[in-house]
């Protein structure tokens, strides 16, 4: 095309050369859109940064959120992390998510390999069991019976079992594990090594992409967690940290989450300052930026949509 | 299996497989139980919606279930007679059909421009920062608008510099579904982008080559080839979204029922909440989460026949 007659020289192109050139009012407004884009995204995380690391001063000359950073003032964290509910409710949201992710990654890779073998005994219907629970949902009113019944409520066990198999992930890790070659796993049964020691050994290492990014959704959905801590732990003290920023920054606008009136034990006797509200934003958001970037890269490898298929 | 038992009885060799595969059945075992704990059995559970049940009978809810009247499709009658239940479930298809529109089509127009970027290091880059706010919880995503567009955000700050009266955004019912609309798209957008880059890079780089010697300009390479390429994911992803008609997530709903009101923001998940949990109306309660679950159903297993019919791959295949 004409392009490779006016361009003759196209060692690092990055346009195959039968492609056009794109005209400057489409890269304009490529470029305009992707802006706007990833601005829409940075744009609120800046503004609530600094409005956190912001003197009082500085907020009451914005009139509240404040885009432009000038004094530092760290009061807000002080304050937050010096004792008190969002001090506690870190910990607990914490502990949660420590403690279901461990539990949910290991119960999810025991079962994916279990599952991983067509011809063993009772693997369709064991697989026709798991899969099923795509196309029913079981409801609230009998989950929430059951969980109680139980006797989990107030417990964090309530945040951690009902979800912490999501059979979703099961079929991420079944279909990593299915797609090693099989002559590995003959090989090492050959020369007497047991299920256990070939998924540790052999499987496992082979798939730590599919296990990080797995134990990465697991962990986001339990940090997460907000309406399984509505619905079962009504004492303040156990709160997790999404049910506290609630409390602390949308309870202006929605006073009865739960039918319950919030009220603001621990360290707030005073209405918390806008600095302190967004100190707290910033605490819930950074565990998920700080995993984020050394999983996001197996992303692309194709693994979620590689299950997306099965 | 190995070609000795062929001889055997049919109970020698379970006895064989079972020796043989007892590991992998207790491998499996505890994530079963937990489904079957957590999953089957409220699945089950609902058949207290055809029962006025109480779980004051007895000493827990397995007793009080074997205690509580039952009164046919009593709860069902209540419900389906009940205003509220209908608007929730209005709410929800409106939602749903709004979403499907001005949503869905979104990701796929993303997708296309984000793959038309030739620099792999700015398409890197806009894809990390564009996946990020689906690991925001929608207390966060919420809370987020509320600071940027809320009556004391930053939206209404400059607004009032400039000495314009700011107009209520977060708690207006009239303009709520255009609200949870744009923080849908807020939080997944960008993920959303993923399952068609990864159908835009599995298209053969000749096909487009070929097309161009023959002529074809860009948007007719679009029309004949990119797009082609994706109808396979785009149906798949309508069918899934389909059959969740009626589930248009939960968080976002009961966050923001009280701000702009039960008209506008009750769904069907929030109305379970608040009609039956809350008030403790259990058998009603198992009677709308039925309804929706059967719905659900329906739908889903009659998108996939539709797909099926015309000739498309859909969610899963008679075996």
């Amino acid at each position: 095309m004409s392009t490779i007659a006016s361009n003759p020289i196209r060692i690092n192109a990055t346009r195959a050369a039968w492609e056009e050139k794109p005209s400057p009012i489409a890269q304009l407004g490529k470029g305009t859109i992707l802006t706007s884009v990833v601005m829409a995204v940075l744009f609120p995380m800046w503004s609530i940064v600094v409005t956190s690391l912001a003197s009082r001063r500085t907020i009451n000359e914005a009139g509240g959120m404040v885009v432009i950073p000038s004094e530092l003032d760290l009061s807000a964290y002080v304050t937050i992390f010096s004792g008190g509910q969002v001090t506690r409710a870190i910990w607990i949201s914490t502990l949660v998510t420590a403690t279901g992710t461990l539990v949910s990654v290991v119960l999810t890779v025991l079962a994916a390999y279990g599952l991983s073998r067509p011809g063993s005994l009772a693997h369709r219907p064991l697989l026709f069991y798991f899969l099923f629970t795509f196309l029913i949902s079981p409801g609230l009113v009998p989950s929430y019976l059951i969980v109680t019944g139980l006797g989990l409520k107030n417990s964090i066990w309530s945040l951690i079992l009902p979800s912490a198999i999501s059979v979703f992930n099961l079929v991420v890790v079944r279909a990593f594990f299915m797609n090693i070659p099989s002559e590995l796993i003959d090989s090492a049964r050959i020369d007497g090594a047991s299920e256990w020691r070939i998924l540790t050994r052999i499987l496992l290492p082979l798939s730590k992409a599919a296990v990080a990014v797995v134990g990465l959704f697991y962990a986001v959905g339990y940090w997460n967690a907000y309406f399984s801590a509505v619905l079962y732990i009504d004492d303040n003290d156990m709160w997790p940290i999404q049910r506290v920023l609630q409390s602390y920054i949308l309870a202006g606008q929605s006073p009865h989450v739960a039918g319950v009136p919030v009220n603001l034990p621990g360290i707030t006797a005073y209405p918390p300052t806008l600095a302190i509200k967004m100190a707290v934003v910033v605490v819930t958001v950074i565990p998920a930026l700080l995993v984020y970037p050394f999983v996001q890269r197996h992303f692309t490898k194709g693994l979620i949509v590689g299950a997306v298929k099965w | 299996m190995n070609r000795h038992d062929v001889n055997k009885s049919p109970g020698a060799r379970l006895g064989m497989r079972l020796r043989r595969d007892w590991p992998l059945l207790l491998m499996t075992a505890p994530a079963a139980l937990l489904l079957l704990v957590f999953h089957y059995v409220p699945t089950l559970g609902n058949v207290i919606a055809f029962q006025d049940y109480n779980p004051f009978e007895g000493d827990n809810p397995l007793e009080a279930f074997v205690f509580s009247e039952w009164i046919g499709l009593g709860n069902f009658e209540t419900l389906f007679y009940d205003r509220a239940f209908w608007e929730a479930v209005q709410n929800t298809l409106s939602i749903t059909l709004f979403q499907l529109v001005f949503f869905f089509p979104l990701p796929v127009g993303l997708a296309i421009l984000l793959h038309s970027v030739g620099s792999s290091r700015l398409r890197a880059f806009v894809q990390g920062v564009i996946y990020l706010p689906h690991f925001f919880s929608w207390v966060l995503v919420i809370t987020f608008f509320v600071q940027m567009f809320g009556g004391a955000g930053l939206l209404a700050q400059q607004l009032r510099h400039h000495g314009v009266e700011p107009w209520n955004i977060m708690a207006n019912p009239e303009t709520f579904i255009l609200l949870v609309t744009s923080e849908a798209v807020w939080k997944d957008v960008g993920w959303g982008t993923i399952v068609f880059l990864a159908a835009l890079s599995s298209i053969d780089p000749t096909l487009y080559e070929a097309a161009a010697a023959d002529g074809a300009g860009r948007w007719r390479r679009l029309w004949h080839i990119t797009l082609p390429a994706l109808r396979p994911v785009v149906v798949l992803l309508l069918i899934l979204r389909l059959g969740d008609a009626l589930n248009v997530g939960f968080e976002q709903y009961i966050l923001q029922r009280e701000a702009v009101g039960r008209q506008a923001a009750e769904v069907l998940d929030t109305f379970v909440f608040y009609q039956a949990i809350i008030p403790q109306q259990w058998g009603l309660g198992a009677a709308a989460g039925l309804f929706k679950g059967v719905v659900g159903l329906v739908l889903i297993v009659s998108a996939n026949k539709i797909a099926h019919f015309i000739g498309e791959q859909g969610v899963y295949q008679k075996t």
